[in-house]
């Protein structure tokens, strides 16, 4: 169980660190022996692979381990960096960033990676068996063997050549999924744990405690040969739940004086922990307690400056100290900058913004009839900064629906155990936003969705053997916006739909009558019928009918639509549609007769006066819209709207997904934005209507629901080729 | 899931099954607590289980403790592979005072 953001951080973390190692390799192809260089690439694939242990990702760990042994050898000059080592690991950079992608995507390993895996490291570890003597008598060249030495300054130390590492865990941790103990466990992989003290001391009284907060606390001597980089970075995803202090060996006594002030227990327990730890001597602690009393009078003065004082530490080590202490305090503002709001309050402040909308077209239509320019360029203004507020308010609402997909990882790793089959989860656009109230509904239509796709679209391993498909099922997850909508399709590569077992279905339920002739679309979408349904829909059929009607309904109830595409013995496609939002639209506003009508802006792909085809009407039914097929349907005859027809018409051409269609209307009266009301229930059985809104001159204007609207002419237009059909027959 | 058996015995003895972790340290917690409470003696036997972590240990130590103030025993038993494996891990085997390797069944 890892939450999320932590994996993010990693996947995020590790693909730095990648980019940082493919830079070094490929400058190390060049300028062979910068020892800068290979620590450089050392350091990335070490705490790529300490995190990945973290995180229990056992492949990357076993694959940057053999990785790891071979760069160790090569910095510690034992072999040299070779252009074919080089190249070599340059593959294995490229692998690494594979199973990375895998964690980032939540997949599974294929075949394919893992025996690249395994031949990568196969090579890597005959690399391992060589000696440089060897290497080097096999490609005539003498290495050459860096050594650097130190010179440490001897005063003043604690005698120790251990590390000390005090931690204390944040009462978070446990709820974040994570063991302090894998914390230290890991450590091992680093050096050996020389002693380790559990700190108890925080645990309170029976019934204060809280089972699910963490009290524990380490000391440990640690005895590594790895930098403070290496070791801090095991830390790295509790670093803001935790109290780290790290100290290399042979520190000053006065930094063993800083780490007993700063750390929550008292100085006389502190001590002895560190001496049972082995840090200290007794010696060394009394002289350091001793210090630390003294120093109590003059607690004003800032712990730097007294340490500068007593020469203990030099200014440059202060600033530095510092610098880094502002970091993190300002690492800690951007924190802070988030802040949760109430929904009720969002969900205000953009009611109020439709009613400044809904104000300021008010506002704007009196300007232009008084004919005053100023005030109608004041209310342009105006409108455009209502127009920002409106769209900054609602992306107020919106949120990425990654962590909606993310949530199926689980689902289809469960169900497909459940189930004993193999599929994977393949998830895209996950960076698609859309309202919160909209995330937050989708969820339980999509599971169903979701879990009705491996239950029953997607077959058994020996079927699908037998169709010469993968074992292994596909589920694919997939969002993106289109035309003033989001569209989230649910797909599975499994076996499809029967039509005739729906139809049989369908007739047996008595859905549809024998005999009815329907397209392939309307036959699929029978399954989303309120009596095609639950337990004793035949297996076969794939039950998808289980449910399917409450799946529909709501996303219905959001204003979005679903349909269904499915090729029989290949899979099928779910595609739901759903606004963007659900409170305001950018509108088009067309008058006929005396009537406003709204079409949303988004669908609107262009206006063309209707008169360019005068006498290439033909049957009334089609246009041709340079070159192509354009059904159109007159809103005047569609609404039954009485008086006079206009001299000019117009066709305004709407898209809706892949269909396009053109609805003649008498007048162009322009954009218009606007805050959507619900029709009363009255209304409900008008497919074509979406809402209605109320001008700013107080009249009402219907809202055309293109998407039904079109539903409705293609019904009528099937339903006038079948009856064409029929008589021709 | 854990498991927690109450076998009638003298004294009483209380058998945690399977998880010893964050995921069942809240249920834990009561059972230990009312368990301790009805006692003198209590002995907590540790031979099922599967996993522990730092929440579970934590619970060892909170109940330990609790007993101590209470004056009463409790005496844990028959530590599993992965319990002896945490306890060496913390150091904490020298706080529990119980006899490690005598009461340890083979695995």
């Amino acid at each position: 169980m890892i939450p999320d953001e932590y994996l993010q951080t990693f996947v995020v973390e590790c693909r730095e660190l990648l980019e940082q190692m493919e830079e070094a390799l490929l400058s190390v192809e060049q300028a062979a022996e910068d020892p800068e260089i290979i620590n450089a690439i050392f350091r990335a694939a070490h705490t790529i692979k300490g995190s990945a242990g973290m995180f229990g990702i056992d492949p990357i760990v076993a694959f940057t381990h053999a990785a790891e042994s071979v760069l160790d050898r090569v910095r510690s000059g034992e072999i040299v960096m070779s252009p074919e080592l080089a190249a070599l690991f340059i593959a294995a950079h490229d692998h690494l960033s594979v199973l990375i992608n895998l964690v980032a995507e939540g997949s599974e390993s294929n075949s394919d990676i893992d025996s690249n895996g395994k031949s990568l490291i196969a090579q890597l570890e005959t690399y391992l068996g060589e000696t440089v003597a060897e290497q080097a008598e096999s490609s005539g060249e003498v290495p050459s063997v860096h050594q650097s030495k130190l010179e440490r300054e001897q005063s003043d130390m604690v005698g120790t050549d251990h590390w000390h590492i005090s931690l204390r865990f944040g009462p978070e941790v446990f709820r974040n999924g994570m063991d302090p103990f894998s914390f230290v466990r890991c450590l091992s992989s680093l050096g050996s744990i020389v002693q380790l003290v559990t700190l108890i001391d925080a645990i309170p009284a029976a019934e204060q405690m809280d089972p699910e907060t963490c009290y524990l606390g380490f000391e440990i001597s640690f005895s590594s040969d790895a930098d403070k980089l290496a070791i801090e970075s095991i830390f790295n995803f509790v670093r803001s739940d935790c109290l780290i202090r790290i100290l290399p060996p042979h520190s000053k006594a006065s930094e063993y004086q800083r780490l007993i002030r700063e750390l929550p227990e008292q100085e006389m327990r502190l001590g002895e922990i560190l001496i049972k730890c082995g840090t200290l001597t007794q010696e060394e602690l009394e002289n350091i307690l001793y210090l630390q009393s003294e120093r109590k009078d003059e607690q004003q003065q800032l712990i730097g400056e007294v340490l500068v004082e007593q020469q203990l530490v030099s200014q440059p080590v202060v600033e530095a100290a510092l610098e880094k202490q502002k970091q993190v305090k300002e690492n800690k503002k951007t924190e802070a900058s988030l802040i949760r709001v109430d929904a009720e309050k969002l969900d205000d402040l953009i009611n109020l913004v439709g009613e400044l909308i809904i104000a300021g077209a008010g506002t704007n239509l009196i300007a232009r009839r008084a004919k005053m320019a100023d005030l109608i360029e004041s209310t342009a203004i105006l409108s455009r900064l209502v127009e920002e507020v409106r769209d900054s308010a609602l992306a107020l609402r919106m949120v990425p629906i990654g962590g909606t997909f993310n949530r199926f990882q689980r689902v289809v790793h469960d169900v497909s155990k459940e189930l004993g089959k193999e599929i994977d989860l393949v998830i895209s656009g996950a960076d698609t936003e859309l309202d919160k109230t909209v995330v937050e509904k989708i969820g339980d239509p999509l599971t169903h969705l979701v879990r009705n796709a491996m239950d029953h679209g997607i077959e058994p391993a020996e079927l699908r053997i037998a169709r010469g498909k993968p074992v292994k099922g596909t589920l694919k997850l997939n969002a993106y916006h289109a035309a003033g909508s989001i569209v989230i399709e649910v797909s599975d590569d499994g076996g499809g739909l029967n039509k005739e077992k729906i139809l049989s279905k369908a007739i047996e339920r008595g859905l549809i009558t024998a005999g009815t002739s329907l397209s392939d679309k309307e036959i699929y979408n029978l399954i989303f019928e309120p009596g095609f349904s639950t337990a004793e829909a035949v297996s076969n059929l794939s039950g998808r009918g289980v449910g399917m009607d409450v799946v529909r309904r709501n996303i219905q109830a959001l204003r979005g639509s679903i349909d269904l595409d499915s090729v029989e013995g290949q899979g099928s496609t779910i595609r739901i549609r759903l606004p963007l939002t659900l409170a305001i639209i950018d509108g088009f506003m067309v008058g006929v007769g005396n009537a406003a009508y709204v079409i949303p802006l988004d669908m609107v792909v262009e206006c063309v006066e209707l008169r360019a085809w005068v006498g290439d009407g033909g049957d009334g039914q089609y246009l041709n819209l340079r070159g192509e097929v354009l059904p159109y349907r007159r809103l005047r005859d569609h609404f039954e709207v009485e008086g006079d027809t206009a001299q000019r018409e117009n066709v305004v051409v709407v898209r809706y997904g892949e269909h396009k269609a053109g609805l003649v209307v008498d007048k162009l009266m322009g954009e218009f934005q606007t805050v959507i009301k619900p029709l009363g229930k009255l209304f409900k059985g008008e497919k074509s209507i979406g809402g209605f809104t109320i001008l700013g001159s107080g009249e009402v204007a219907l809202i055309v629901d293109v998407p039904g609207l079109m539903a409705q002419v293609e019904h009528e237009r099937v339903e006038n080729e079948m009856a064409l059909a029929a008589t021709s027959k | 899931m854990v498991n927690v058996k109450n076998k009638k015995q003298p004294g009483s003895r209380i058998v945690i099954e399977g998880e010893l972790t964050i995921y069942t340290a809240l249920e834990l917690k009561d059972k230990l607590l009312t368990g301790l409470s009805a006692n003198e003696e209590l002995e907590l036997d540790l031979s099922e289980v599967g996993e522990i972590d730092g929440a579970g240990l934590q619970l060892l130590v909170m109940i330990k403790q609790q007993a101590a103030i209470l004056g009463k025993v409790l005496r844990i038993t028959g530590h599993s592979p992965v319990v002896v494996e945490l306890l060496d891990l913390s150091g904490l085997s020298g706080f529990f005072g119980d006899p490690l390797l005598i009461v340890r069944k083979p695995t």
